[in-house]
């Protein structure tokens, strides 16, 4: 569980390939994320995204090419990389008939650390769910789920996490709320590879971005050089009206205040 | 990895443990069937059934234990399903533990899940007047043939729970577990039966069990049958747990 201090990327992927019977998923999937630094995967829908994280997450066998996540083969030492990431996939994988704080303590007790409950107890408290916590995730809301579930793989503390397109389906106070989470990790050192099919959560969140298409990646590059891929920008002068989504965050607050309201109040 | 396999399925096992308790539904249901049959043909049918024995409860029971099992563990291919569905299943996959704990955690759960429902049949059976005059080792054997019973069935229940695709389509493979004990001699004699349709009831592997479990409830020596009753349900367990490990690997690569 330390981090470890192995040298070169925390993910390397390289002429990666896999089929599902004769349809040609991935043809060639190349790129290397850094340690330390938050990575997106962005793609349309069914481009492969969610294969290439079940992959790096050892719950599918690549056809051909190499996969290392913090520097071992996911191929030859599938139980030895399952101690160095998280998986949070596509749906809150959470327990709907245990509350909030047996989620965590069942994932502490899976992960064979001590004091299981002072864990639970410190990540209920950082994702603003203390007073969810003794009741059944099946009254969660989305957003709570999503942040029950994103506590749950932060648990023990892994130097990569995997996130499985984050913020489909959230409304949009949780999804900022996901956001800051992704961006306190990476803070932290942890390396975060994301997937997602919101070009703007790519925008925001993301230290690299590359394109997943058609089972290969066609543009790898930080959002400076995605940019220069096109014609320089031309200055126009359009009025700024307010979006949608300024409106919505303006009315409803957007302040720590209301994260716990929405905790604690409204289911 | 495997250090940690009993440690892991313990801890899993007392997740699915958690879901019984918060859902005691399933156990009532599991056994409201079989116990609704059982009083259907002990206080309807029976007085028109003539099996040689004195008590027809206590000549109806052993068939509705292995009723109850069979609808006991259409709620092991349903928990797994919601698993697999909501995820979960692959979370635990994904973490550095004993992988095949998640399974085990399910099959245990299923087989104490089981043995609660047929104690509360024996007990309404009791109640309608079923008595035993078996010893603590024949006790001790029914408890052993249902377990067996239990576990071999339970595999089976883990293939469709692992690859349905719908919540009716998980728990629909017990149906026909269901409705076998009724073409057996757990209702009536097989000698009343036609030929082709005797043949099969006394070749089918609940007659056997059936008639293992009513001669130690009857104190009777048990004879072959207790061989054949064995042999049924080992063989299951061991196709049920071939065939499902098959499943399980395919989902898993």
């Amino acid at each position: 569980m330390t981090r470890s201090q192995v040298q070169g990327p925390a993910i390397h992927v390289q002429g990666l390939t896999k089929n599902f019977k004769d349809l040609e998923v991935l043809r060639g999937v190349d790129f290397d994320v850094a340690r330390g630094s938050i990575f997106a995967l962005l793609g349309s829908n069914g481009a492969g995204k969610t294969t290439v994280v079940k992959i790096l997450s050892t719950l599918l066998n690549g056809d051909a090419g190499t996969v290392t996540v913090n520097g071992i083969d996911v191929a030859a030492k599938p139980g030895k990389v399952r101690e160095s990431f998280s998986l949070t996939g596509q749906f809150a994988a959470v327990d709907e008939i245990l509350t909030g704080r047996e989620n965590l303590v069942l994932v502490a007790r899976l992960r064979h650390l001590d004091n299981p409950a002072a864990i639970a107890d410190d990540l209920l408290d950082r994702f603003s769910l203390t007073d969810a916590g003794g009741r059944k995730v099946a009254t969660y809301s989305g957003g709570m789920r999503r942040r029950l579930d994103i506590a749950m793989s932060l648990i023990g503390n892994p130097p990569i996490i995997f996130l499985d397109e984050p913020t489909t389906g959230l409304d949009p106070r949780a999804r900022i709320d996901v956001w800051e989470a992704v961006k306190e990790l990476s803070a932290a050192g942890t390396t975060v590879l994301l997937t997602t099919q919101y070009l703007e959560e790519a925008e925001h969140l993301a230290d690299r971005i590359a394109i997943l298409h058609e089972g290969r990646i066609i543009v790898n590059g930080t959002l400076a050089e995605l940019k220069q891929l096109l014609p320089p920008a031309k200055v126009e002068y359009v009025e700024k009206q307010p979006s949608l989504e300024d409106v919505f965050l303006a009315l409803v607050g957007d302040d720590d205040a209301n994260i716990n309201a929405d905790a604690t109040g409204k289911e | 990895m495997t250090a940690y396999f009993l440690e892991d399925t313990a801890v899993l096992t007392g997740r699915s443990l958690r879901h019984i308790t918060r859902s005691l539904d399933t156990i009532i249901t599991t056994a409201i069937t079989p116990i609704a049959i059982m009083l259907l043909f002990v206080y309807v049918f029976g007085g028109a059934i003539d099996t040689g024995s004195a008590s027809y409860v206590n000549y109806l029971l052993p068939g509705i234990l292995l009723i109850t099992i069979a609808s006991g563990v259409s709620y092991t291919a349903y928990r797994l399903f919601m698993d697999m569905k909501s995820g979960i299943f692959e979370r635990f996959q994904s973490l550095p533990i004993a992988r095949s704990g998640v399974l085990w955690a399910h099959v245990l759960t299923s087989v104490m899940s089981s043995m609660i429902s047929v104690a509360i049949v024996v007990g309404v059976a009791l109640l309608m007047g079923f008595r035993s005059g078996a010893g603590v080792l024949a006790w001790l054997a029914v408890a052993g043939i249902l377990v067996l019973f239990t576990l071999a069935l339970t595999w089976l229940a883990v293939i469709p729970g692992l690859t349905a695709k719908s919540v009716d389509g998980a728990s629909a493979f017990a149906y026909p577990l269901i409705f076998l004990p009724f073409i057996s001699s757990s209702f009536v004699p097989t000698d009343s039966m036609p030929g082709p349709v005797r043949w099969f009831a006394e070749n089918q592997p609940v007659t056997a069990i059936v008639n293992t479990i009513r001669d130690l409830f009857a104190g009777q020596p048990v004879g072959t049958d207790i061989w054949i009753a064995l042999a049924w349900c080992v063989g299951i367990l061991i196709v049920g747990y071939v065939f499902a490990m098959i499943t399980y690997r395919r989902k898993i690569a």
